[in-house]
């Protein structure tokens, strides 16, 4: 474990700025999935001006002791939000916020914890991850939030990351954290709340929002194989309903992923150019998801690329 | 390489001594905004005062309306008329206005090319004017361009899997395209040539994380260099079809379609530096032209 020298300096300039006051703060509408174990439904949006980044689920789990936050919202207000709910549940101290991955509607309200010193965890590709993205992440989403949702958000790197897999005890509550190969990401990191049968797949799992490709699409299927056999009894998706029976809620996610992939084969076979076959493939399953016109030739585009080397 | 002056190595010497890592680090991405027209600087650091004609006849230059995965955004440059004998393309540049170092690609095109028809796969940072200026052989200069909206919150124009373009660094594939499945014809006519006939099609790939340079260590408050493939060079024997000059505008593992009119070699021989002083080079049998890859 190391502190690094960015969220040291992220303190201290977080000191520099004014954040909205906390009595200003709409504590966020959460809802419990299993005794302790809190989820705010994310808006199957973009990013946007009415959202405050808020599309992502995200939530904490209290233990005897002490707190974690699994992902921290996608604005300095929507993580402001998310610690006003905890507020109102529980005065034990937030002692861990984990980023489940990169993306900035999981991270980006990081900085409306510091003020709790917790221990930032995250995968460890997670410190290159932010290093890479975060400055553009930052410049891009500024301009599709409010001024005042985006004020004091900054990039919040892990002062702890996971290797393989962590164990951390919140109080007579473990969680056990496993950085898994690249998939949705290169930096994905799952949380088992062990003592409910929980699992918070981050982004590895997607439901009714399309699932998106930032990662590699074929270990993207393997680990959801490895994660189908886990024995739980529900899960948090990234996106989607806030709790969802395991391992069914796996089917819809790995039929389009499949179906994006033979598409792709296909495509690439016929010696299609990228550009031709990132609008093609995977139009079939348009009709099943939210924000398929959003992702689809994304994901098209990242799996042909990934693909084309078989 | 002296033509790409806007270097992210450039960039990041200029700013090493900076203490500040959120001021440093924000820069290169304050060009998500597209505020003001750039290119006339741009053009006059690229190409000085030459004049620039409008390229409409010469090549389409094809793009997403969106930069889909702001890291792998497919490029397609069709050429709208045969390599004749006296007029003809001897080189292509890829600009991209918005990025941190505009200049993506030039492609030096030999004579056996046959067709200046070239597809690759670029970053694009934000919202961006993306050009493609050709040079014909009498030295005059063509461009067309398309502005291409930036992606949205969660793409950025970054690696996917970094550790593994690292791991499998210098790996190369060549794909030979049987010219049943060639993609919409240009409209290469009754122009074409003696030889055009056999025009081929074929793509270079290789494994190369393509670093930027513009990450910051985090301890060390240095910026990791740029680690990128500067020169692609394709012959068929050891005629020149291709030569690229590179830079990282060129996204992870550089992809280039490109052309051929068969001069009787069996192999394609590829060589391509990076960088590092790094030296990767591979050998194909040219198949017949009806079997693909």
């Amino acid at each position: 474990m190391h502190l690094s020298l960015t969220s040291a300096l992220a303190v201290f300039l977080l000191s520099l700025q004014a954040p909205v006051s906390a009595a200003e703060i709409t504590p966020a509408d959460v809802t419990e999935v299993a005794p302790g174990a809190f989820v705010r439904h994310g808006v199957h949006a973009l990013i946007d001006k009415n959202n405050a980044g808020g599309i992502a689920n995200i939530g904490f789990v209290i233990g005897s002791e002490s707190i974690a936050v699994i992902d921290s919202g996608g604005s300095f207000l929507d993580g402001a939000r998310l610690r006003a709910a905890i507020k109102q549940r529980s005065n034990l101290p937030i002692r861990y916020v984990i980023n489940t991955h990169v993306h900035p509607d999981h991270i980006f309200g990081n900085a409306a914890f510091l003020q709790d010193t917790p221990i930032f965890i995250g995968h460890r590709n997670l410190p290159r991850a932010m290093q890479a993205r975060g400055a553009h992440y930052l410049a891009a989403n500024k301009l599709l939030m409010s001024a005042a949702a985006f004020e004091g958000t900054e990039v919040i790197p892990p002062s702890q990351t996971v290797e393989s897999q962590s164990v951390i005890d919140l109080g007579e509550r473990r969680l056990v954290l496993d950085a898994v190969k690249t998939a949705h990401t290169d930096a994905d990191l799952t949380v088992l709340d062990e003592s409910t049968g929980t699992l918070w797949t981050g982004d590895l799992l997607f439901q009714k929002h399309l699932p998106v490709v930032d990662g590699r699409l074929k270990g993207w299927l393997e680990v959801m194989d490895k994660l189908s056999a886990l024995p739980v009894t529900r899960a948090v998706p990234g996106h989607g309903p806030v709790s969802l029976p395991w391992p069914e809620a796996l089917e819809p996610q790995r039929a389009y992923l499949t179906k994006l992939a033979g598409d792709l084969r296909g495509l690439i076979a016929e010696g299609k150019t990228m550009r031709h076959a990132s609008s093609i493939a995977g139009q079939s399953e348009r009709d099943k998801w939210l924000l398929f016109e959003e992702f689809n030739t994304r994901n098209a585009t990242a799996g042909f690329a990934e693909l084309e080397w078989e | 390489m002296r033509a790409l002056t806007l270097t992210s190595a450039n960039m990041a010497r200029r700013f090493l001594t900076s203490l500040a890592l959120f001021a440093v680090a924000s820069l290169p991405a304050g060009a998500a905004v597209a505020a003001e027209d750039i290119w006339p600087e741009l053009k006059e650091d690229i190409f000085g005062d030459r004049p620039i004609l409008d390229g409409q006849d010469w090549v389409q230059l094809e793009a997403p309306y969106r930069a889909h995965d702001a890291a792998v955004v497919p490029i397609d440059i069709a050429a709208l008329r045969p390599q004749e004998k006296d007029r003809y393309i001897k080189s292509i540049t890829l600009v991209i206005d918005e990025n941190p170092a505009p200049v993506a690609a030039v492609f030096h095109l030999g004579k056996s090319i046959g067709l200046a028809s070239l597809s690759t796969r670029v970053r694009v940072n934000a919202y961006s004017h993306i050009r493609a200026i050709a040079e014909a052989n009498d030295g005059q200069l063509y461009m067309v361009s398309r502005f291409v909206k930036a992606s949205g919150g969660c793409s950025a124009p970054a690696g996917k899997d970094p550790d593994e373009a690292l791991a499998s660094m210098g790996r190369m594939k060549l794909r030979q395209f049987p010219m049943s499945t060639k993609p919409a014809a240009p409209k290469v006519s009754t122009a074409v040539s003696g030889g055009m006939s056999e025009l081929r099609e074929a793509q270079i790939m290789i494994r190369h994380p393509n670093h930027s340079g513009l990450q910051m260590d985090q301890i060390t408050r240095y910026f990791i260099p740029a680690h990128y493939v500067s020169d692609i060079e394709v012959r068929q024997g050891d005629e020149v079809i291709l030569a690229v000059e590179g830079a990282i505008s060129l996204s992870e593992d550089p992809s280039i379609r490109f052309h051929y009119v068969p001069n009787g070699s069996s192999q394609l021989n590829v060589v391509i530096e990076d960088t590092e002083d790094q030296v990767f080079t591979k050998s194909w049998d040219i198949q017949s032209a009806s079997s693909g890859s």
